[in-house]
């Protein structure tokens, strides 16, 4: 009882704090199934027309599944690609005598340091010479790049903590060094493959300037670039369909976080048991 | 396998670990490579085993030079003081690891795991992973694990340090009797001369990267070539203390104690400075020379009691005795050496 009476003032004031947060996502999604008169907060009548975004393509617009699949197609390649990429240069970097390792790692990190925003220009030339410019492999491509210097350090900190004695023994019994990597050190860094996979989607789901300046119109529009086209469209402003959109954006996100949150956390403690 | 080092020299960078070592080990002996931490132990263990590569030298293996063959190829056993099991893999996958690399049939894989598993008795354990088992039993599956594809040497790595001081004394019986039982070569590097005196066949101690001797236990104790070779065997250890020769005894320095030269040394011109090594069970009661001090320290061990005595210019003996009570703390003892059962060594610790 008298933790009880000690705690209640942390637990007041915490809820005082995240009580605008919580009023905000609860009016979030009480605006996307009800209509309100003029001029009030309280809602008089439930709809579902603001979702008709789901079942009605408007015109002008594509399609929202169209835009939806191309979002999770980006989100995925781009993990899927940071995880190849940085599982393998993560334990070259931790294990291998490469010549100049430790430039490469500083630069790595200098690469990581920029904004991507300050190189845009420079992309979007590049895409445009080389043909990928409003493509999604063209995005995709740029931003696995971008997010690969914290996927190759990341890994490499797991890498780190796998103890040598099981690379040698796995020599000794007659492996090689690739089948050591792929049978014997890759399942010991599992948490961070998991972790930097599901970092990695969630970078892309969300990323909103590279599709937008790279990618913006036609086939290879994204779900981010799609929510600004609706709040830049002065002639049929819908800003309950905004919010719509926008929850239905959210979700796979909120999903997600639900399931993995345990494992997420796994990033920063990482390393192997036993 | 007879396995043979010849002029073996290993160098990281500008520092020699090891220069110009020969060593011998003989088909299905188990030989160890005892010394301080930092002698060079391992790296030459590294070296037979092909994770370093030799800076100058051949390594043999029977008559085919390994020397620059590749780890993989060399068909070592090691067992490393980690274990190094693979935590992700169960038991009976980590013994068969080594025979699936081979490409083995899996009904053929499944009947040699079995059979070792059997030999080091982890029958019951082979469903479990690593971090369910003590380390006594980690410890026989990496064991398992180094021999089940019949390698021409079994390496142990400080395969007792991680094991508590009862597990310790089960396992060194344990690793022995598997060794006998498979009749397979074997080197154990170990820092414990305890390890090494009670399970090897001969030990090879190393110091600073050379090897000082080479002996069986039983001849390495009674016969140390050097001072250093007499400090590193035994517990509780030797005990010296300075001396010079005079008139053909040896005169203790500062102190009005004669002590004869022993049957086992040349007598040394009058005048030279050496030094004299008592082991603890060697002064006690019974011997033909005197040494007389004062008891500083009682050390009970229950069977038997150790005592410190100071003599007169501050040098302290080691006596190993049965429990006595007629002995207290700051007494005055004039006890008995043996005199054949001490040690002559020069000034630079060579025996003498």
């Amino acid at each position: 009882m008298i933790g009880h009476l000690r705690t209640w003032p942390i637990v007041l004031a915490l809820t005082i704090v995240s009580a605008p947060l919580v009023l905000m996502y609860v009016f979030l999604f009480v605006d996307t199934i009800s209509n309100a008169p003029a001029g009030s907060f309280i809602p008089n009548e439930f709809t579902l027309e603001h979702w008709s975004f789901l079942w009605e393509t408007r015109p002008g617009r594509p399609s929202i599944w169209r835009v939806t699949l191309n979002s999770f197609l980006f989100a995925t390649s781009t993990a899927a690609l940071v995880l190849v990429i940085s599982s393998m240069a993560g334990y070259v970097l931790s294990r291998l005598n490469v010549p100049g390792r430790t430039y490469f790692l500083a630069g790595v990190m200098v690469l990581h340091a920029f904004p991507a925003i300050t190189l845009i220009v420079a992309i979007f030339l590049v895409l445009q010479v080389v043909g990928l410019y409003n493509t999604l492999i063209g995005v995709i491509l740029v931003k696995a790049a971008i997010d690969m210097p914290l996927g190759i350090w990341l890994m490499k900190g797991f890498y780190d903590t796998v103890p040598w004695e099981i690379e040698m023994a796995g020599i000794q019994d007659g492996a090689s060094r690739f089948t050591v990597w792929r049978k014997l050190v890759l399942p010991q860094v599992k948490p961070g493959i998991f972790a930097l996979g599901l970092f990695a989607f969630l970078l892309g789901w969300g990323e909103f300037i590279l599709p937008q300046v790279l990618a913006p119109s036609g086939n290879a529009q994204v779900l981010s670039v799609y929510l600004a086209g609706l709040i830049a469209d002065d002639n049929n402003f819908d800003m309950n369909m905004f919010k719509s959109v926008g929850l239905f954006y959210m979700m796979p996100v909120l999903i997600l976080f639900f399931v993995f949150q345990n494992r997420l956390m796994n990033i920063y403690g990482g390393g192997s048991k036993g | 396998m007879r396995i043979l080092l010849e002029h073996f020299s290993k160098s990281f960078g500008a520092v020699k670990v090891i220069e110009d070592m020969t060593l011998e080990i003989k088909d299905g002996e188990m030989l160890a490579l005892l010394g301080p931490s930092g002698c060079g132990k391992s790296t030459t263990l590294f070296a037979i085993c092909g994770i370093h590569r030799v800076t100058s030298g051949r390594i043999l293996f029977g008559d085919r030079d390994v020397t620059n063959v590749p780890s993989q190829e060399r068909n070592v056993g090691v067992v490393f003081q980690s274990y190094a099991l693979y935590p992700h893999m169960t038991v009976a996958d980590n013994i068969a690891f080594p025979l699936r690399i081979r490409k083995m049939p899996e009904a053929e894989v499944k009947r040699q795991v079995e059979e070792i598993a059997g030999l080091v008795h982890i029958e019951g354990l082979l469903g479990r992973r690593p971090a369910e088992l003590s380390g006594g039993q980690q410890q026989r599956v990496a064991l398992a694990r180094a021999l089940v594809r019949r390698p021409n040497v079994l390496l142990l790595d400080e395969p007792l340090a991680n094991l508590d001081a009862k597990l310790r004394l089960e396992m060194r019986s344990e690793i022995r009797r598997i060794q006998l039982e498979t009749g397979i070569t074997a080197i154990l590097v170990t820092h414990d001369q305890v390890e090494a005196m009670s399970m090897c066949d001969r030990i090879a101690i190393m110091n600073a990267g050379e090897i000082i001797q080479i002996a069986t236990p039983q001849e390495m104790y009674r016969n140390p070539r050097t001072a250093f070779v007499a400090g590193f065997l035994g517990n509780p250890p030797i005990a010296f203390i300075e001396a010079e020769a005079r008139d053909g005894s040896l005169a203790v320095k500062n102190a009005d104690i004669r002590l004869p030269v022993p049957k086992n040394a040349t007598v040394p011109p009058d005048g030279t400075p050496v030094i004299i090594g008592i082991r603890p069970e060697s002064l006690g009661t019974e011997g033909d020379a005197t040494i007389r001090g004062r008891v500083s320290f009682i050390e009970t061990q229950g069977r038997e009691n150790l005592y410190d005595i100071t003599l007169e210019n501050g040098s302290v003996l080691r006596s190993i005795q049965r429990v006595r009570d007629d002995i207290a703390l700051d007494d005055v003892v004039e006890w008995k050496v043996r005199s054949d059962d001490i040690f002559l060594f020069a000034e630079n610790g060579e025996r003498l």
